[in-house]
């Protein structure tokens, strides 16, 4: 597989992860309106990884279609971070996950709409524009969560205690990485933390949460090391396609 | 030789599945028509939001539209430079008014983080002391309003940009 089409993978199984997550909350959701919003984030990351897929199947050149590659990998072979494989837990886990990603995903899609791949650039010109709302919606919650009862600060708060190991692997980069900085086609990752640091501070001092004190950090899920609730994610989202082979929608 | 305005008066005639008032050009979502020969049309369409499960459903109302007057259409998809509402056009915006559905209001910056929302006039009684429910509505390029004055709940086209 070349480097384009792990970069590829990497963003998109971000999405299709995360959305397929989001999606557990369809018919779930705490209120009406949240259920609509949470579903509303789910698709549009879902046509994100849509895209994606199509992009790096059309690469690849061996056949395979953008269902196969979002149905038919195996655990090992999904490289999204682990963060968006963590599951929902009660509202403010769901929110702390959303909103700690689409920080990242803000300033990421900010520099990749300069990539000099014009397809991996349209996608991210599209997807800025969601992500907008994503991330204000999840920053408004936060912050409402945070600054709330006692009891809403205290759980997103645990929240972010519990998630903010997964935090660092977004900045992750390898070999991969680099091959695509020099091609002029991916993101210089480090270059994006002075602005995730400054919208997460910025949020965190109105919502009244603090950093969490540790220096722990996981990482893996890029080079397919996951933890074992990607597993259950997929026996969920390929079941279909596992069961009835070659199905079509 | 079919001229390129007689295929975009045709696509004027296919509405979106989801607010039937609106065409396709009305929209903004048909980017380019070209004209090949007597028979073969290339239509260059480009999804309002990365998800919008009314993409197919476009796509299949053109294509049909076209063979139905004789012509073999070859639709592509484009997603660059990305839709944003003010592509829909005037006559779009009326017409969404019409059906009870406050068009896009310019906003102010998005990138401050607590701007206010925009206020978006009431599409039945055109009081501007409105209030937004969520910024998510039924589907994905809508949010959900309220109106102070006559308490009608609304959708609001939200303004992409």
């Amino acid at each position: 597989m070349s480097a384009l089409n792990t970069y590829i993978l990497r963003i998109a199984d971000d999405s299709l992860i995360l959305g397929q997550r989001l999606s557990e909350l369809c018919g779930h959701g705490p209120a009406i309106e949240e259920d609509i919003a949470l579903t509303n984030v789910a698709l549009d990351l879902i046509g994100q990884a849509t895209s994606l897929y199509e992009y790096a199947a059309e690469i690849q050149n061996g056949g395979k279609t953008s269902d196969d590659l979002a149905f038919l990998r195996l655990e090992h072979q999904y490289l999204n971070t682990l963060l968006v494989e963590q599951p929902n837990g009660d509202f403010g886990m769901t929110i702390v996950r959303q909103w700690l990603f689409d920080t990242f995903r803000l300033p990421f899609y900010e520099a990749l709409q300069q990539s000099k791949d014009a397809q991996i650039a349209g996608i991210a010109e599209k997807a800025l524009k969601e992500t907008r709302y994503h991330w204000r919606h999840s920053s408004e919650w936060v912050i409402r969560l945070g600054d709330g009862t006692e009891e809403s600060h205290y759980r997103v708060q645990e929240a972010l205690n519990f998630l903010y190991k997964y935090v660092d692997e977004l900045f992750y980069m390898d070999d991969i990485d680099k091959e695509m900085i020099e091609k002029g086609i991916g993101v210089d990752l480090e270059s994006l933390r002075p602005a995730f640091n400054e919208r997460l501070k910025h949020v965190l001092e109105a919502s009244t949460l603090s950093m969490p004190a540790y220096e722990w950090k996981l990482k893996g899920g890029r080079v397919g090391r996951h933890t074992e609730h990607l597993g259950h994610i997929l026996t969920e989202l390929q079941y279909m396609q596992r069961a009835y082979p070659n199905l079509q929608w | 030789m079919v001229s390129s305005d007689f295929i975009w008066k045709l696509l004027d005639e296919v509405p979106d599945p989801e607010i039937p008032v609106l065409s396709v050009v009305d929209l903004g979502i048909v980017r380019s028509v070209n004209v090949i020969d007597e028979k073969n049309i290339a239509v260059v369409v480009t999804p309002t939001y990365s998800g919008c499960p009314a993409v197919k459903a476009i796509e299949n109302s053109i294509r049909e539209k076209l063979i139905e007057s004789g012509f073999e259409p070859s639709i592509t998809t484009s997603l660059s430079p990305a839709w944003n509402t003010d592509w829909i056009t005037e006559r779009g915006r009326e017409r969404l008014k019409a059906y009870g559905i406050a068009p896009p209001v310019d906003e102010v910056d998005k990138n401050v983080l607590f701007a206010d929302a925009p206020v978006v006039p009431c599409p039945r009684c055109n009081s501007s002391n409105t209030r937004m429910i969520s910024q998510f509505g039924s589907t994905a390029c809508k949010a959900h309003y309220q109106c102070n004055e006559c308490l009608e709940p609304f959708d609001y086209f939200k303004c992409l940009k």
